[in-house]
């Protein structure tokens, strides 16, 4: 970005000011808080000029907001458009609850709905199952058939909202039943907009919520992008996501590396299955964590947003420009909420937030300051979606794309943070690819070695947490926490019986049946698993019998 | 030369958030004790029986979808079944104030929340954990 002769000159007089400034010296002047490197690792200098971006070409490397390769933001106008998606994952204990939230947040002038569910949801169980004793409603609400759906979205335009749901390994079995549930209310498939997370790999490597071994698993992502594609083009069909990652202990560089295999993954399963990549690359979506590093984040959004331009363009040959353009989903990390002095974490959300928004994401989950104590209460997640507000309306930080373009440290971190983490994707290909490398367990040592060596510094004490190992109080208990009844399961276990009385067993088990001939072949499964759902077949029912024909993932425990 | 403390370290229920877990894990044996770690998912039958299998001093549970209510005391109690009473059972995760009386009453012996130094839980195992005489 700057020419030869003139950085040439730039740090001839740098040397002087560096003599000159020998009061300065360069690598120990933030010792006393810090040690002035990334969580990737990277050593931060005490000035960027622009000799550490002469290489860049404007052009080639940063290009206009909305084109090739998308570094500013993948849309024109970005924010003076429209502001981000405010979307609070929100769900816990009953379906009718969940409802009251869902319409609460939707009147506090949220713009989205993003739905969690509960472990036994997530895990293909239905509430009444022996496992799911003490975990209904916990982390999410339960669902266990289309009846459940049907309460959850009780009052809720499915054509006006965009839903996004937390939903893995039986995603296909949820997607069924939102389709099922707009069709009765007589909105067709192409009229639904949302995303359903669908992101298997990253639960082998970090989340945990797998089902199935690797290979079923990715046949069905491919089924489900087939059929979305075709029938519902708005819908987001996979969110590919460093999130869980990056909680489990990885750094940034890592994150953006992990996350772009695992898409290449999805990308290469796809393409094998007999899809042209222009059919579904425009509907892959990402979800990534804004941690503390504010500049840091801010450089690793930009980087991952002009590695997957060049990845979908040079490595599959990508045509179509929607395909190229990274859309993605923040979280503010929740692995950063300390349970000391809970009110610091406001703090921490609001810079995580700036970070998100600086780097230009689509949507975002801003944490509630009391979550690393147990679920949120409704006060704080009033304040967590009150902090979105307050950066869109009152910073002023979205009113220009990518603000912060032109740094010379954000954009030389930007140009390290995509060659680190290039190293590993390079090393990742070398395995076979990321189900390969998951299979190897690869990926999870990598994160498992981060976490170690964070926690270790944080035990050191070189890196501070404030309130944790420095500035610290006597603990006062955070008052007005969220609790579950845990008499929850018993409920459930009573709804589930009387839904279940009321079915046409025949045609449960015709279509349970169908699902099964289906699943062993190479036909897709979505139309098999719609007609069992809307039949009333519950997701346990259906995750059986996939069960009894793809088998169960058990892997080794490793630390 | 004294035998090396042995602990299982395990998931009960349904999260899969598992970093504390294996960061504990690490850190005991870097303490120099001897580590199983079930891996995440485990009931607590399963947990139990291999507490007793493996003969371990110490069982460190950790939980982070709020059933250490319904998953911690089974534990406690599936242990007395198998006559393995002498065990150190200790509890972490995300795991409400209010909770810890009750999980004490049920035979956990300490809770740990988020943000405890490692230091601290190889500290309460060296000092609690009941070795045969």
């Amino acid at each position: 970005m700057f020419d030869k002769e003139s950085v040439g000159r730039l740090k001839a007089a740098k040397a002087k000011w560096q003599e000159g400034a020998d009061k300065i010296p360069a690598g120990k002047t933030c010792k006393a808080y810090s040690d002035c490197t990334t969580s990737s690792g990277i050593d931060v200098k005490l000035l960027y000029t622009p000799e550490d971006v002469g290489e860049m070409d404007y052009m080639r490397d940063l290009g206009f907001p909305g084109e090739y390769p998308y570094t500013r933001g993948y849309q024109a106008t970005m924010y003076r458009g429209r502001l981000w998606t405010m979307r609070q994952y929100a769900g816990f204990a009953t379906v009718e609850e969940s409802n009251r939230r869902y319409k609460y947040l939707l009147n506090q002038g949220q713009t989205g709905l993003s739905i969690a569910f509960d472990l036994p949801t997530q895990l293909g169980m239905d509430a009444d199952h022996p496992l799911s004793e003490g975990e209904v409603g916990k982390v999410g609400v339960s669902v266990s058939s289309l009846a459940d759906l049907e309460v959850l979205f009780d009052g809720i335009p499915l054509d006006q909202v965009s839903t996004s749901m937390t939903i893995n390994a039986p995603a296909a079995v949820l997607m069924a039943m939102y389709i099922a549930l707009a069709r009765r209310k007589g909105i067709s498939a192409d009229k639904l907009n949302g995303t359903i997370q669908n992101d298997i790999l990253k639960e082998y490597s970090a989340r945990g919520t797998y089902i199935y071994p690797p290979a079923p698993s990715m046949r069905i992502i491919s089924d489900i992008f087939a059929y979305c594609s075709k029938e519902a083009p708005n819908w987001n069909m996979i969110s590919i996501s460093g999130y869980h990652m990056r909680e489990a202990g990885c750094t940034a560089v890592q994150e953006v590396a992990f996350t772009l295999a695992d898409g290449i993954a999805y990308v290469d399963a796809a393409i094998k299955a007999g899809l042209d990549v222009d059919s579904f690359a425009a509907r892959l979506s990402f979800f990534f964590d804004a941690h503390n590093n504010l500049l840091e984040e801010v450089a690793k959004f930009r980087a991952a947003r002009r590695m997957w331009a060049r990845i979908m363009k040079d490595r599959f040959h990508a045509k179509n420009p929607k395909s190229l353009m990274l859309r993605f989903h923040t979280q503010t990390a929740g692995c950063t909420l300390t349970s000391q002095q809970p009110d610091n974490n406001v703090v921490r959300v609001t810079l995580q937030a700036l970070a998100a928004v600086l780097g230009g994401t689509q949507s975002l989950h801003t944490n509630s300051r009391d979550e690393a104590l147990s679920l949120p209460s409704e006060d704080s997640v009033r304040i967590a979606l009150r902090t979105q507000q307050i950066i869109g309306y009152e910073s002023g930080v979205a009113d220009t794309v990518d603000p912060l373009a032109g740094s010379y440290f954000v954009e030389s971190m930007t140009n390290r943070i995509e060659e680190e983490a290039l190293k590993y994707i390079a090393k990742i290909d070398e395995l076979g690819g990321a189900v390969k490398a998951i299979e190897r367990g690869f990926i999870q040592q990598e994160i498992q070695n981060s976490s170690y060596q964070y926690q270790l510094e944080i035990e050191s004490g070189k890196k501070v947490i404030v309130g944790v190992n420095k500035f610290q109080v006597e603990n006062k208990p955070f008052k007005n926490l969220m609790h579950i009844d845990s008499a929850l399961f018993e409920k459930r276990h009573k709804e589930l019986a009387a839904m279940k009385s009321h079915r046409d067993a025949a045609k449960i088990e015709a279509a349970l049946a169908q699902v099964k001939v289906v699943a062993g072949t190479d036909e897709n499964l979505m139309p098999a698993i719609i007609d069992a759902v809307d039949a009333y077949a519950t997701l346990g029912e259906v995750c059986d019998v996939l069960r009894s024909v793809f088998g169960e993932y058990r892997p080794d425990a490793t630390f | 030369m004294e035998e090396k403390i042995r602990v299982l370290v395990a998931k009960p229920g349904l999260d899969g958030h598992d970093r504390g877990a294996k960061v504990l894990a690490r850190a005991f044996m870097d303490a120099g004790m001897e580590v199983i770690y079930t891996g995440i998912r485990r009931t607590p039958e399963q947990i139990a029986e291999v507490a007793v299998q493996e003969d371990v001093d110490v069982v460190a549970l950790s939980c982070l979808s709020g059933a250490h209510n319904t998953l911690f005391p089974k534990v406690v109690d599936l242990l007395k079944e198998k006559g393995a009473d002498d065990i150190l059972v200790m509890g972490g995760g995300v795991i409400p104030e209010d909770d810890i009386p009750f999980l004490k009453e049920h035979g956990i012996s300490e809770v740990f929340g988020p943000g405890t130094p490692l230091a601290t839980c190889v500290d309460y195992i060296r000092s609690h954990v009941k070795r045969e005489a």
